[in-house]
């Protein structure tokens, strides 16, 4: 039985206990003419109909999370001495028996002993399988029988429903904490194997980037010869230099957009252009990334001819430009936000010593909102330094250290997509130094949006 | 008068600092206008580049709605089509038997040169066809034949007729009469050689050659070997498969962890960190999820590369803070009096949450989880680090088969050989996948408009 049809009759199974419970509960009501009873006749139907399902769904998530450990185990004892002993041997072998007997093909004649253990780990796999539908029955049954004699007048069956769905909400709202330790748990253990093959300081520190494709991992500490170099600082500086080109691009225009629509634009301009500008924070990257490629690296390396300059048509000057187009939104629709909660106290005092409306804007409003606006320009740049696609398509992949913007780069996004989606062995230096970027991109991440949301925070108090 | 004489010598004092301010008001005046100005510049600069984007895109994009098609007369001649009876269930045949002496026919089917159909047609309509025979097939694209081979298995009895078909031209005759190469390229650097140049121009004056529009755009999965014919049906599916399963994980479980959060969760530390924890998960780069679904899903959890069962997975969990904020912003907006009212009258908590909040904050949350799934709909980088970057020729039919998806696909085909066609068929594919999103957040906007209430 597939584990849909289990859950579809799990779900028949509820449906079931669900009426019983319903009529019960009427038959107990009548038995009590004079007593109310404590909740409505679906919160007891419901109540045994979780009583019948829950218990049994536990058992089926308990039973399919060990019982493949335990059958291999089993197996395992089952196999000759001489294959137990080498773990690399063993993975193998139990690869082989389990195509086996899933009736898969093995390459070559398969042995006596392991046509052998692929009928032991059928046979158990069906004893198993067997065992868990009869656990799952009888706990149902029992959770049911348990739940119906407990209807009464006095038996509070709603509050226990809203503990079930309290607890319900608690566990989803720890997912998004187990999100969190999922990405620390994995990248820290993998990067922890890439820094078994690589020093941590050739790593942070080396200043050549070359990872070569070989997958035979690289020598004791040696970053040159034929064994590839994994110094971080050209993808650092590569990421830094097309974020502050972004920067530079996104917080003037952003800034002033938003001063203007939040200060002088009538509610009709302001009631249209601020949408339209945050459409810009919807469209897709990859869109930008190839509007970059196609539209504005040709445009850019042809006005540096004009100009005189050699301009590439993939750079960090392209992939900038256009991520700057794509932040302008962020910075202008929060520094929007900010600028219109700096009270009309302030800028009514200043209005009234006579300043211009520009003064009051320049000394008196954008000083109070400065913490909040530096919040939403560090959130923009953490934005800005994980950014992906638009850097696949239009910085070049040159992973040198260069402080020419015109010239190609790389970023450490763009390599994390070179390296795991190249044919590298999954478990070679050159797929896991994958997961060191990361960890260091998302701790750079983290601390500017720590930062940018604790200004933020503090700004928004100083208000209320 | 000894106020008056006093008053006096105060009079040329003020008007000294009046024409401090006068001297300096034209000035302060001039950099008003200019503030104003530069302000108002921005406010262009941001709007016009919003119109460049989209004019860009639209203007390479449009005419690969179009492509060239060419209109043959198709024999399908029963010389050629020597092909026994298509096979039906006997009684009491078993249906894997039947099954085996249908793939039989199939291959068997398969095994016939469509293309000598194809070329006998063009024959008809080209000019001294004879003379280059090795050329006529150049003229439609590959996958052409494979279209006829199904219409022969769909219906036999079609061996014999004829029939007026529409057959897209070769990526390179589509290239050519648009216009996207530069024709006056010398020979050697042209895709096509002077013949089959020749002969499209005159079937394209003729109308043999009409440009129509592509159905094979949105009905083919991607092709390598058939450029014209290349489709995002694959990528459509691949991308719908995961925006259902990001509506079935990631919108629930927002809403619920939403409702705990904002109604039942205590104020104390854990709470607090549960929060900055969401607002910085929020912000996390979409490439980090990318790499926690190769090591987790895929490295431990051994579910398959390139399925859009993982896909939706890794992209649930990246739009779950973004549900989650924006619903509990819904909840906080609901006026606590309508907790109060339901409270006061014997409401058990969850009552009042379910009964009576929650109703009032669904546009709300149909709003945040439109939005979410619109988000992951046009996100293609974790998808490439979890093997949607791999080829896929075809459509899938579960979440679990190899499939690919429309950011991916854009991405895939921006890198392909042939520039001068796929340019502009990337670009359609971006007009599809931004009409997709542009739809998704209409519908937001629109139903936010409808049930809007302001309290």
């Amino acid at each position: 039985m597939s584990n849909l049809t289990l859950m579809m009759a799990l779900l028949a199974l509820m449906a079931i206990a669900y009426q019983l419970g319903l009529v019960r509960t009427r038959q107990v009501a009548g038995q009590h003419p004079t007593q109310r009873m404590h909740s409505r006749p679906h919160h007891y139907g419901v109540m045994v109909g979780l009583w019948a399902v829950l218990p049994a769904f536990f058992v089926f998530l308990l039973w399919s999370w060990g019982s493949p450990w335990a059958i291999q185990q089993l197996l395992t004892a089952q196999l000759p001495d001489a294959i137990t002993q080498d773990p690399q041997e063993l993975r193998v072998a139990l690869r082989r028996i389990g195509n086996l007997a899933a009736n898969f093909g093995v390459v070559s004649e398969a042995a006596d002993w392991e046509l052998q253990a692929a009928a032991f780990l059928r046979d158990t796999r069906q004893l198993s399988n067997g065992l868990m539908l009869a656990l799952m029955a009888a706990v149902a049954s029992a959770g049911m029988l348990y739940s119906y004699r407990t209807i009464t007048p006095l038996h509070r069956a709603r509050n226990q429903i809203e503990k079930v769905v309290k607890t319900a909400l608690v566990l989803c709202s720890t997912v998004a904490i187990l999100t969190t330790i999922g990405i620390v748990l994995s990248m820290v253990g993998e990067s922890l194997r890439f820094f078994s093959f690589v020093s941590p300081m050739d790593f942070f520190f080396g200043t050549t980037w070359n990872p070569r494709f070989s997958t035979s991992g690289v020598g004791e500490g040696s970053l040159t010869g034929d064994q590839g170099s994994f110094g971080m600082l050209p993808l650092l500086a590569g990421t830094f230099m097309i974020a502050c080109i972004a920067m530079l691009v996104a917080i003037p225009l952003g800034l002033l957009a938003a001063i203007y629509l939040a200060e002088y634009a009538s509610p009709k301009l302001r009631a249209t252009a601020k949408p339209i500008i945050e459409v810009l924070a919807g469209i897709p990257t990859i869109v930008y990334g190839f509007f970059a490629l196609v539209t504005v690296g040709p445009f850019l390396s042809e006005m540096g001819e004009t100009l005189g300059l050699d301009i590439r048509a993939t750079s960090a000057l392209t992939a900038g430009v256009v991520m700057g187009i794509m932040i302008i939104p962020f910075i202008s629709s929060l520094s929007d936000d900010i600028i219109t909660q700096v009270p009309k106290s302030l800028r009514d005092g200043s209005l009234g010593l006579g300043a211009t409306k520009s003064e009051t804007i320049r000394k008196v409003v954008l000083p109070a909102a400065l913490p909040g606006i530096v919040g939403a320009i560090l959130l923009a740049a953490s934005r800005a330094i994980g950014e992906t696609m638009i850097v696949v398509l239009a910085a070049g992949n040159s992973p040198s250290l260069t402080a020419n913007p015109f010239e190609a780069v790389s970023t450490m996004t763009v390599t994390i997509v070179n390296q795991l989606t190249g044919d590298n062995d999954f478990s070679s230096p050159q797929s896991l130094v994958a997961f060191a970027l990361g960890l260091t991109l998302f701790v750079i991440t983290l601390l500017l949006n720590v930062v940018a949301l604790v200004i933020v925070r503090k700004y928004r108090e100083q208000y209320e | 008068m000894t106020t008056l004489t006093e008053k006096a010598p105060a009079q040329p004092a003020k008007s000294a600092v009046q024409q401090k301010v006068a001297a300096s008001l034209a000035r302060r005046h001039r950099q008003e206008t200019l503030f104003r100005f530069t302000g108002l510049t921005a406010v262009m600069i941001s709007l016009a580049l919003v119109a460049l984007l989209f004019i860009n895109i639209f203007s390479k994009g449009l005419p690969a709605f179009w492509q060239a098609s060419i209109t043959l007369d198709i024999h399908f001649d029963p010389a050629i089509l020597q092909i026994s009876d298509k096979p039906v269930q006997q009684r009491g045949e078993s249906d894997n038997a039947f099954r085996e002496r249908d793939l039989a026919w199939r291959s068997e089917v398969g095994m016939i040169n469509f293309n000598r159909i194809i070329s006998d047609a063009l024959m008809q309509v080209l000019p001294d066809a004879d003379q280059h025979r090795r050329q006529v097939l150049r003229m439609v694209t590959s996958g052409e034949r494979f279209a006829l081979r199904d219409m022969v298995i769909d219906d036999p009895s079609i061996i014999g007729q004829t029939r007026r078909l529409n057959l897209l031209t070769d990526a390179n005759v589509d290239v050519w009469l648009k216009g996207n190469i530069d024709r006056s390229l010398p020979d050697h650097q042209q895709q096509l050689s002077p013949i089959v140049r020749q002969w499209a121009d005159e079937l394209y004056a003729s109308g043999v050659i009409q440009n129509r529009f592509s159905f094979a755009l949105f009905m083919n999965p991607d092709s390598r070997s058939s450029l014209a014919s290349a489709g995002l049906a694959g990528a459509f599916m691949g991308s719908l498969f995961m925006m259902l399963i990001v509506m079935l994980l990631a919108v629930p479980m927002g809403v619920a962890a939403a409702i705990y959060l904002e109604e039942f969760a205590p104020r104390n530390k854990i709470t607090d960190l549960v929060e900055v924890n969401i607002n910085n998960l929020a912000a996390v780069p979409s490439i980090v999820f990318g790499l926690l679904g190769a090591s987790v899903f895929i490295g431990w959890f051994n579910l398959p590369m390139s399925a859009p069962v993982v896909g939706g997975l890794v992209l649930s969990l990246m739009t779950l803070p973004t549900v989650i904020i924006a619903t509990r912003s819904t909840l906080k907006a609901i006026p606590p009096s309508i907790r109060q009212a339901a409270l006061g009258l014997g409401a058990s908590k969850m009552q009042t949450i379910f009964h009576h909040v929650l109703p009032l904050a669904i546009p709300g949350i149909l709003t945040a989880s439109i939005l979410g799934v619109a988000q992951a709909l046009g996100e293609a980088a974790p998808l490439l680090l979890i093997g949607m970057k791999s080829f896929v020729a075809s459509v899938p039919a579960t979440p679990f088969e190899q499939s690919t998806a429309l950011p991916v696909q854009i991405f895939l085909w921006q890198g392909n050989e042939l520039r001068n066609f796929f340019e502009a068929r990337t670009s359609a594919a971006i007009i599809v996948l931004l009409t997709m999103m542009i739809s998704l957040n209409g519908l937001a906007i629109w139903l936010r408009k409808k049930f809007e209430r302001r309290w």
